[in-house]
């Protein structure tokens, strides 16, 4: 199953074929009858949980089912920030693991995830905003992780398009800056898993939903899936939006709630924003593709949904923050917009778990910020189901924090509202 | 967007309401004899039902009273609105 490698000579052998020969980047196996783990969900989380059980935890047969196509759910509708400035001491280790593995993911995996370190700037607005951020840019820095305060001065100097001058609703006091933060290609990650993950042995199943879970005595047998039914030693479960349904299957509740988040992206412009902008107190989010367009994330709508859509409302508001900030996109015009489903913990924080039943962990409730754990959730996720307990990373984002009250409340300190 | 039906009001925008979650949870009767799983679960653990879900709105903007929606959760539509303490009228259509 060893692949040719992905190089600048694989790249000019194919384009003496006009590249009609390229092989294909993984299997469509039929699926076995039995596994030693099932990974259900096919996002960046799933098949980087998978690629992780075959390669740093040896596990042999693993196959990963998705009901549609692998990338199709959250991975394909985000907003593809990746940052590290958390507050609390257990959620910035996490994600800053994960930041340290996107810093060489194309590398390890062969492929171009177009990681892109064009630095993270969370803005405030209000004097309370401005302690927030020195608070949360100086519990960074004592992790270990790259912050910087900044005035409107020098951030007019790395945005000269955003307006500063004060004479806002909102106006723009200053900002916490992650330099190493930035952007990646959010196919070219899960691609890049799925060609790795198969490479080392991994089933990838498509076109698979898993619609029961069996078990017996409390211990895991198998997933019933729309393809018939499959046997495994182990589950993991990290299907996001959908957590709470696979959950039912399984006989527990979560404390999560989905919630519908939309997305949208301007017609490509020439370049006039290299870095990311992110803002709490006027809720919008935005950075410039490599194509050009305008990627601009709005919040989420109170109202539960599983229907990948949300209300125009949450467009109107997060446009205006947008303009308000940047006067010169005011005549830009949109040329998509999407919704995913995300589920959201009480937290703000994820679920990285055991569950009730013996061999059934779960990896859920990443809200709104899930994208730039991709590889750090996949890692201590493999981890955890390879040895049925947590790794030292992820022992605090277990499910029993909601009834040991031991919480990790991130939200609004993250930076951005959930 | 939705249009929701207050019971006192009327059809109207989804602007003018706020939501309120799941519904038809109760508060523990004797708090103090709960233990941390039973608090767990009424404080964090919710149905969050793919279909049909019912749950609390309240209209803020305009009559500022709470009330119950039964909606479905994948085409978004309403299926039933009522005042709080009645139980769902069921699906009408």
């Amino acid at each position: 199953m060893k692949k040719d490698r992905y190089s600048v000579f694989s790249l000019a052998r194919n384009s003496v074929n006009y590249h009609q020969d390229w092989a294909e980047a993984w299997r469509s196996p039929e699926p076995a009858g039995e596994y030693d783990v099932i990974v259900v969900g096919g996002g960046g989380h799933g098949l980087a949980t998978a690629y992780y059980l075959a390669t740093e935890h040896n596990v042999g047969r693993v196959a990963l089912l998705e009901k549609g196509w692998i990338g199709g759910g959250n991975t394909g509708r985000n907003t593809t920030i990746v940052r590290s400035n958390y507050l609390w001491d257990e959620s910035a280790h996490l994600y800053e693991k994960s930041l340290k593995l996107w810093e060489g993911l194309s590398q390890e995996l062969n492929f171009n995830v177009m990681f892109s370190q064009r630095g993270v700037m969370n803005l405030g607005h209000t004097l309370q905003d401005m302690r927030d951020i020195y608070r949360r840019s100086n519990a960074n820095r004592l992790n270990g992780i790259d912050s910087e305060i900044l005035l409107p001065d020098q951030i007019k100097e790395i945005v000269p398009a955003m307006n500063v001058s004060g004479d806002t609703r909102y106006p723009v006091l200053g900002a916490s800056y992650q330099p190493r933060g930035g952007v990646a290609r959010h196919d070219a990650v899960a691609w890049g898993y799925a060609r790795a993950a198969d490479s080392s042995g991994v089933d990838i199943i498509q076109n698979c939903e898993v619609t029961g879970i069996r078990q017996e005595g409390g211990s895991v047998r198998g997933v019933e899936t729309n393809r018939g039914y499959i046997g495994a030693k182990k589950v993991a479960v990290v299907v996001a939006g959908h957590a709470s349904v696979l959950a039912e299957m399984g006989g527990f509740r979560l404390p999560v709630e989905s919630h519908p988040l939309q997305a949208l992206v301007s017609e490509p412009l020439k370049p006039v924003l290299d870095t990311v902008v992110m803002s709490n107190a006027v809720h919008g989010y935005v950075s410039q593709s490599d194509k050009g367009e305008l990627v601009i994330g709005a919040g989420i709508d109170a109202y539960t949904g599983y229907g990948q859509r949300g209300s125009f409302s949450i467009i109107e508001g997060n446009v205006a923050a947008i303009v308000e900030l940047f006067p010169i996109f005011s005549r830009v015009r949109m040329l998509r917009q999407w919704g995913g489903i995300v589920d959201v913990c009480p937290d703000a924080c994820p679920i990285i778990s055991k569950t009730p039943v013996n061999g059934l962990y779960f990896n859920c409730g990443w809200g709104t910020g899930g994208f730039k754990a991709t590889p750090g959730s996949g890692w201590v996720f493999a981890h955890t189901v390879a040895n049925d307990e947590p790794h030292p990373l992820n022992a605090a984002f277990e499910l029993d924090r909601f009834y040991s009250g031991a919480l990790i409340d991130e939200h609004g300190a993250a930076g951005v509202a959930h | 967007m939705l249009e929701i039906e207050c019971p006192w009001c009327g059809s109207r925008d989804q602007d003018e309401f706020s939501y309120g979650g799941e519904a038809h949870i109760v508060r523990p009767l004797s708090p103090e004899n709960l233990d941390d799983r039973e608090w767990g679960d009424y404080l964090f653990f919710r149905d969050n039902k793919k279909g049909q879900h019912a749950e609390q709105w309240c209209h803020s903007a305009g009559c500022r009273r709470w009330f119950n929606v039964v909606r479905d959760t994948v085409s978004y539509r309403i299926v039933s609105v009522y005042r709080s303490g009645d139980s769902s009228p069921g699906d009408p259509s």
